[in-house]
């Protein structure tokens, strides 16, 4: 049988998003508990990413597991021409569960084709990245009480932000959400989402200005631009300033409204916003750990 | 009845009649024809009622699984095939567009892992005319017009 493997965030059911939430509120309850002891978890960066990387391993040293693994392909038998291939089924062989980072699109679910264990995709390419996406809903269903009857407004890069797709994807497995989209003309939504939307009844609107409609938000997710997504350099530096968050914009928000932002930040968000109460990320960062410590004890049916 | 006979008749085999004029040579690909050690018969720039011109493929002793057949639907989505035993046709086959596509075409995603390691690709038909296809692995979109077959 086919280890079960999180590649994608259409792989959950409701069911186990709901799991998820409630597992990573128990884990915040109580951060140290061993269900992993005695097993080893191979964390693959094929690139680096340390916020990530860091995440995931404090996780699972939270549960008691060993790691094994590289944070950089320079640094492993990869940079001497390994496939992925026959890394995965190397690794597989030795780890009880293998999180991968890869700049290929498509990579993780490859490898979670060859590998006899569970994978967990930390991100491949400008293509998945869910357990960001359960960490962001964590974080909403934490501030909100709730993942229904919410209004979202999502700002920044919705054209090639993966988070935002994830997210929004997500979302609509619950009841009556709202989307503001506010992005600029290069950058909106692509349309496969909003023809999603619309056959599925769900309401959303768009704008391309950064005013008191964020009045109404209950999430406001910031995006930073990246710059590696952009062929022409001059359409990043025609865009790259367009949306910041100053705190003078939160004045007459809603009292439970929270920022959130999948992190790390360029200037999108003012520093002046982050010790105003509705400045969220720094927090949305930690429910991370406990998000991944639930992602990998449901993976592994130990919870 | 039989205007086909610009390109002479077999006694026994398929013949696959209806094909595009410019998808003749993919249709050769797909089913692998090159290998094929029995004698095959084609036509190309025939006169065609329904298409304008048409091509025609004529292959002896060869008999295809729906499966197979199915695999043109990409790039002969209105084929038709006929069995033919004893120089008569004792069945026609209409080519239907399979849910998935297994093989065949590349994904049109550069920084796709099946376009890096040596990986059969497989797509969900998400729309069939045009056809637009889903990658299983990078979950991106090839469209009719970005087809590249492998
Ligand atoms: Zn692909």
């Amino acid at each position: 049988m086919k280890a079960k493997s999180l590649i994608s965030i259409t792989d959950f059911t409701k069911e186990e998003y709901l799991k998820i939430m409630r597992l990573a509120e128990d884990f915040e309850a109580n951060p140290n508990q061993k269900l992993l002891q005695g097993k080893v978890i191979a964390t693959l960066f094929f690139e680096p990413s340390t916020r990530t990387r860091l995440s995931f391993e404090t996780a699972i040293n939270r549960l008691g597991g060993k790691i094994i693994g590289f944070s950089d392909s320079s640094s492993s038998s990869v940079s001497k021409g390994e496939t992925l291939h026959d890394t995965i089924r190397m690794v597989s062989n030795y780890a009880d569960m293998i999180i991968m980072r890869h700049p290929l699109e498509g990579s993780a679910r490859y490898a979670s084709e060859v590998s006899s264990v569970p994978v967990i995709n930390a991100g491949d390419g400008a293509n998945q990245h869910p357990s960001q996406t359960l960490l962001d809903m964590y974080s909403i269903i934490k501030t909100q009480g709730s993942l229904d009857n919410i209004n979202l407004f999502l700002v920044g890069d919705l054209k090639y932000g993966r988070t935002v797709h994830s997210l929004l994807m997500a979302m609509l497995q619950f009841e009556n959400p709202i989307f503001n989209f506010i992005a600029p003309p290069e950058l909106a939504l692509p349309n496969e989402y909003k023809i999603h939307l619309t056959s599925k009844g769900i309401r959303y609107f768009e704008h391309s200005e950064f005013t008191d409609i964020i009045n109404a938000a209950d999430i406001i997710y910031m995006t930073r631009v990246q710059k590696e997504r952009f062929i022409d350099p001059f359409e990043y530096e025609k865009v790259k300033n367009v949306y910041i968050l100053k705190n003078d914009m939160l004045k007459n928000t809603k009292e439970n409204m929270r920022i959130l932002h999948p992190l790390p930040r360029i200037n999108e968000i003012h520093t002046d916003v982050d010790n105003n109460p509705k400045a969220y990320y720094f927090t949305q960062a930690k429910n991370g750990v406990y998000t991944r410590m639930a992602i990998i004890a449901h993976l592994l049916n130990l919870k | 009845m039989e205007k086909h006979l610009k390109v002479s008749a077999i006694k026994d085999g398929t013949v696959i009649d209806h094909i595009p004029t410019k998808a003749l040579f993919k249709v050769i690909k797909i089913l692998q024809l090159e290998d094929c050690s029995q004698m095959v018969t084609f036509g190309n720039n025939l006169d065609s009622k329904a298409m304008g011109t048409k091509a025609i493929i004529k292959i002896a002793n060869r008999y295809f699984a729906d499966e197979v057949v199915n695999k043109i639907a990409l790039v002969a989505p209105h084929a038709k095939l006929n069995t033919i035993r004893e120089y008569e046709v004792i069945e026609k086959r209409v080519v239907e567009t399979p849910k998935e596509i297994i093989g065949i075409v590349n994904c049109f995603n550069p920084v796709c892992i099946t376009n890096a390691e040596n990986i059969t690709t497989r797509f969900e038909v998400i729309s069939e005319r045009p056809i637009a296809l889903k990658c299983f692995y990078c979950e991106k979109i090839t469209n009719e017009n970005e087809m590249v077959f492998r």
